[in-house]
């Protein structure tokens, strides 16, 4: 079967599904893909260059794939299709497996500016560890067929970054028939974050009009401090009950991170605030994958002298006024010069589709071009501990495969087709049906 | 103080030393991969400037021996990429959100010529501007045309005799910020209803002119000088066709109502920016010579950009419609070019047409088309070289010349400027606030 012909199926079985007029946020109805029941038949992804991030990058591959894992990936002198496979050409195509996105608001909103219909984050409270994304994460948001159309397959959903402890990120899967099918991992991370956007002086919402506890960045070291000595408190006093103990949901939240069970995402922009941010969390043994690292140029020996992961940028973070204008574009480059394992993230909802492009402006500005893949792909699946299902074209693994036109990595490479748990995903979202609906017929 | 007492760390010496460098009279970019932008691409060709002009193109060309030339073996060299949609260096006086309708405001009386993002403009290949009052008012105020020619005075970046251009605004933008003060206008019909009723005004303070004018002319003694209105002239001026009309418009009955109302007061509109629904009613926008600014990609970042297609440009582009492609922000404006290489990906645009996008189309929307723009005999020499196709998401521009001068060096430590030699400045606003709509006035 070729390329063409898959997506000719596609378009054919979803001219029923398609629900154009879907108005704006409060209705948004993505078609969903059930994954649920793979084909027990092989596919055999031929001819194309793949990308398998762990072993290299192998011409002329053969993929094969079976009940939603990938069964073997290699050069096409060495795996042989089996008989009755269901081949799909790919010739002068580029294969490689789902990209990751390692921070994202996908599902917390459709609109932002349809603010009746956000649920970004619950600010009433900063500290709200035990506010979970997955109670939210709408997962009919037309977002998401947007995003996996340019080969994105996997993603963190955080609540935005408006609060010091803003609470419990998911990592998700984008098809899938419901919720919570589409959650992978739920509770992955807690989301801490650390600088001028956490002032109690502005911000979304109700905080806007009258400012309270914390207007600046000592009120906020203060403030996670005490949550979470207040939490040690609390695990003292549940080991030490006999019975009867009132389990608290914001305290308990926190325990497994205390414990070092999960990671904290920890976002700082700046170098100060990434040291201060350090410390505080290294007093309590937390497990640290920073975020959001722009402006740390001044500290990056000392960055990878802490061993966690870096969640950068975004790397189109304006440089400040006395920065050269390359001083962000490089910071990815820098960090991985030095050992650190860094990941991208597109952050927010309206341009995740351009994931890809980040890391690959990273390798314009030095970058390694494998480590910029990887940042995409391996990288944060181990970040967030699904490597063993995600992350590379390794047999065993999740068949979450995509089929492009050539480097993923490129603006002007166009993804063929999407498979995710080695189901075919139609590449049909409300953007090409409004395409299609408006193209005059010759 | 001398410059070289300013000289406290090697790469500003450099840069103070090479800001008293004059521009060669004769310069030969040689050997690269041209793309003109109005006749395809030229492989192994040189560029040759002569007086800050384009005085020569091909294989070989007549420069004089004098001449500085520049090896730019496999390189590429574009036109200077142009920017139909800024609000850079305006600071926070982008809206004169007080009265919708506000068309004597000068952008120039805001324009910050240190602003940081100039400079980062300038190192994405940006050499020409057009800094636009925001979306607050129906009918806002006059814009500002640049060179970007970073280091040198307010004066120096001017566009020289370019073309005055006037920023109108519809649909949300204007009704949510007089709406949400209880005032008019609070709807779209509230919206065109204001602007129907400015330019009956102004019909009436044209005639009252007209007749004064006429009366003076034909020599009539103890003639009233009627009353000058820095607004009803401004208002007059569009009417009689002297101002470019640069409409902020984004869902298709919209596009149609602005046409109207512009055949009912007789008056063309230049370009609808953001038109992120041309794709809808191209064909009939396409007969009435208006261009477009719009997005490469944005979509969905509020109501009135849900139907946003990446695909609006190429598709609007083969209904006829000339199409320009823009940053509307301080970030995107330093990578307009990875913005036209999603237009391959995006509707299959030829690679020519997608650098046309970024060129000459915007310099036509900006009325300046006739000067810069393409890599033409007699143009201006706003031209980059870039270390590979500019379309590919790994380019990076290498140097940028305005009129011939380099103003941009990627290669000189520092900050890689030739005549910059001061302070930056940052306003701290991003430039765009349509985007995340933080701001009540939006852009």
């Amino acid at each position: 079967m070729n390329l063409a012909a898959l997506r000719t199926r596609h378009s054919l079985a979803l001219v029923a599904a398609a629900l154009l007029s879907a108005p704006l946020g409060l209705l948004a109805q993505a078609v969903m893909v059930d994954t649920s029941a793979p084909p027990s038949t092989v596919t055999a992804i031929v001819g194309g260059k793949l990308l398998t991030i762990t072993h290299g990058t192998i011409e002329n591959g053969v993929l094969l794939f079976q009940s939603g894992k990938i069964t073997a990936a290699g050069p096409a002198s060495s795996v042989k299709v089996p008989k009755g496979a269901t081949i799909i050409n790919a010739k002068g195509m580029t294969v490689y497996p789902g990209l990751i996105d390692s921070e994202t608001n996908l599902g917390l909103t459709e609109v932002e500016s349809d603010r009746v219909n956000n649920d970004l984050v619950e600010n009433t409270e900063e500290i709200s560890p035990q506010m979970r994304v997955s109670d939210a994460f709408h997962a009919e948001t037309e977002r998401i067929p947007v995003d996996r159309y340019n080969g994105i397959t996997n993603a963190i959903v955080a609540p935005a970054s408006e609060d010091t402890m803003s609470g419990q990120d998911s990592f998700i899967q984008l098809a899938g028939r419901d919720r919570d099918s589409m959650i992978l991992v739920r509770d992955v991370a807690l989301a801490m974050n650390f600088g001028q956007e956490q002032k109690r002086g502005g911000g979304r919402g109700p905080a806007a009009a009258s400012p309270k506890f914390p207007t600046t960045r000592m009120g906020e070291i203060t403030q996670m401090r005490q949550a979470l000595i207040d939490a040690q408190e609390y695990m003292r006093k549940k080991a030490e009950a006999k019975k009867d103990f009132k389990i608290d949901i914001k305290n308990e939240a926190l325990i497994p991170y205390l414990n070092g069970e999960k990671p904290v995402v920890l976002g700082a922009y700046e170098g100060y605030e990434v040291e201060v941010a350090m410390a505080m969390a290294q007093e309590f043994h937390l497990k640290v994958v920073l975020n959001h690292v722009t402006h740390a140029q001044d500290i990056l020996d000392k960055i990878a002298s802490y061993h966690v992961p870096v969640i950068v940028g975004p790397i189109y973070d304006s440089p400040g006024p006395n920065e050269r204008y390359d001083a962000v574009y490089s910071l990815p480059a820098e960090l991985q010069k030095r050992g650190v394992k860094i990941a991208f993230a597109s952050y927010g909802v309206e341009f995740n589709r351009n994931l890809p492009y980040a890391a690959g402006y990273a390798v314009a500005y030095g970058l390694p071009y494998d480590e910029a893949l990887k940042a995409i792909t391996l990288n944060p699946a181990e970040i967030f501990g699904v490597a063993d299902k995600l992350g590379s074209l390794d047999p065993g693994k999740t068949a979450n495969i995509v089929i492009a036109n050539g480097d993923p990595l490129d603006v002007r490479t166009s993804v063929q087709q999407v498979f995710i748990d080695g189901v075919s995903i139609p590449m049909v979202t409300r953007q090409t049906r409004l395409r299609d609906e408006y193209t005059p017929q010759k | 103080m001398t410059a070289n007492k300013l000289c406290l760390i090697g790469a500003l010496c450099a840069v103070v030393h090479l800001a008293s460098a004059q521009a060669p009279h004769d310069l030969v970019l040689k050997n690269a991969t041209v793309m003109t932008a109005s006749h395809g691409t030229l492989e192994h060709a040189s560029v040759w400037v002569h007086n800050g002009k384009i005085a020569g193109i091909g294989a070989s060309v007549s420069a004089p021996a004098s001449a500085t030339v520049l090896d730019a073996s496999g390189k590429y060299v574009t036109p200077g990429i142009i920017d139909p949609h800024s609000h850079s260096a305006l600071g926070n006086d982008v809206n004169e959100a007080t009265s919708p309708v506000t068309p004597s405001m000068m952008m120039i009386d805001a324009f910050d010529n240190s602003d940081k993002a100039l400079y980062q403009a300038l190192a994405g290949g940006v050499t020409t501007e057009l800094l636009l009052h925001g979306s607050a008012n129906l009918i806002g105020g006059q814009a500002v045309v640049i060179k970007n020619k970073f280091g040198l005075s307010r004066d120096a970046m001017l566009f020289p005799n370019a073309p005055r251009s006037i920023k109108f605004a519809s649909g949300e933008n204007p009704k949510r910020v007089y709406g949400g003060r209880n005032q008019a206008p609070s709807t779209r019909m509230g919206n065109f209803e204001v602007m129907r009723q400015s330019f009956e005004d102004a019909k009436v303070y044209r005639a009252e002119w007209d007749t004064y004018n006429a009366r003076l002319a034909k020599g009539d003694k103890d003639l009233t000088i009627p009353h000058r209105d820095l607004k009803l002239e401004a208002l007059t001026d569009i009417l009689r066709g002297n101002l470019l009309v640069q409409i902020h418009c984004y869902r298709a009955d919209e596009f149609l109502t602005e046409e109207a109302i512009a055949h009912q007061y007789g008056y063309k509109i230049r370009a609808f920016h953001h038109a992120l629904e041309m794709y809808k009613v191209g064909d009939k926008i396409a007969k009435d010579d208006t261009g477009i600014a719009t997005f490469a990609d944005w979509w969905g970042f509020k109501d009135e950009a849900w139907d946003a297609i990446p695909w609006n440009a190429v598709m609007s582009m083969r209904e006829g419609v000339r199409v320009s492609l823009k940053s509307d922000s301080n970030d995107h404006i330093r990578r307009l070019n990875q913005e036209a290489g999603k237009m391959v990906h995006y509707g299959g645009a030829t690679e020519d047409e997608a650098i046309r996008m970024i060129t000459l189309n915007p310099a036509w929307i900006i009325g300046v088309d006739d000067r810069t723009g393409s890599i033409d005999i007699g143009k201006d020499a706003d031209l980059v070289v870039w270390n590979m196709d500019p379309l590919s998401t790994y380019a990076r521009a290498e140097k940028v010349y305005i009129d011939g001068d380099l103003f941009f060096d990627s290669s000189l430590k520092g900050f890689g400027t030739t005549h910059f030699n001061g302070v930056m400045h940052s306003s701290g606003f991003s430039g765009s606030d349509d985007e995340a709509n933080d701001d009540e006035g939006g852009n």
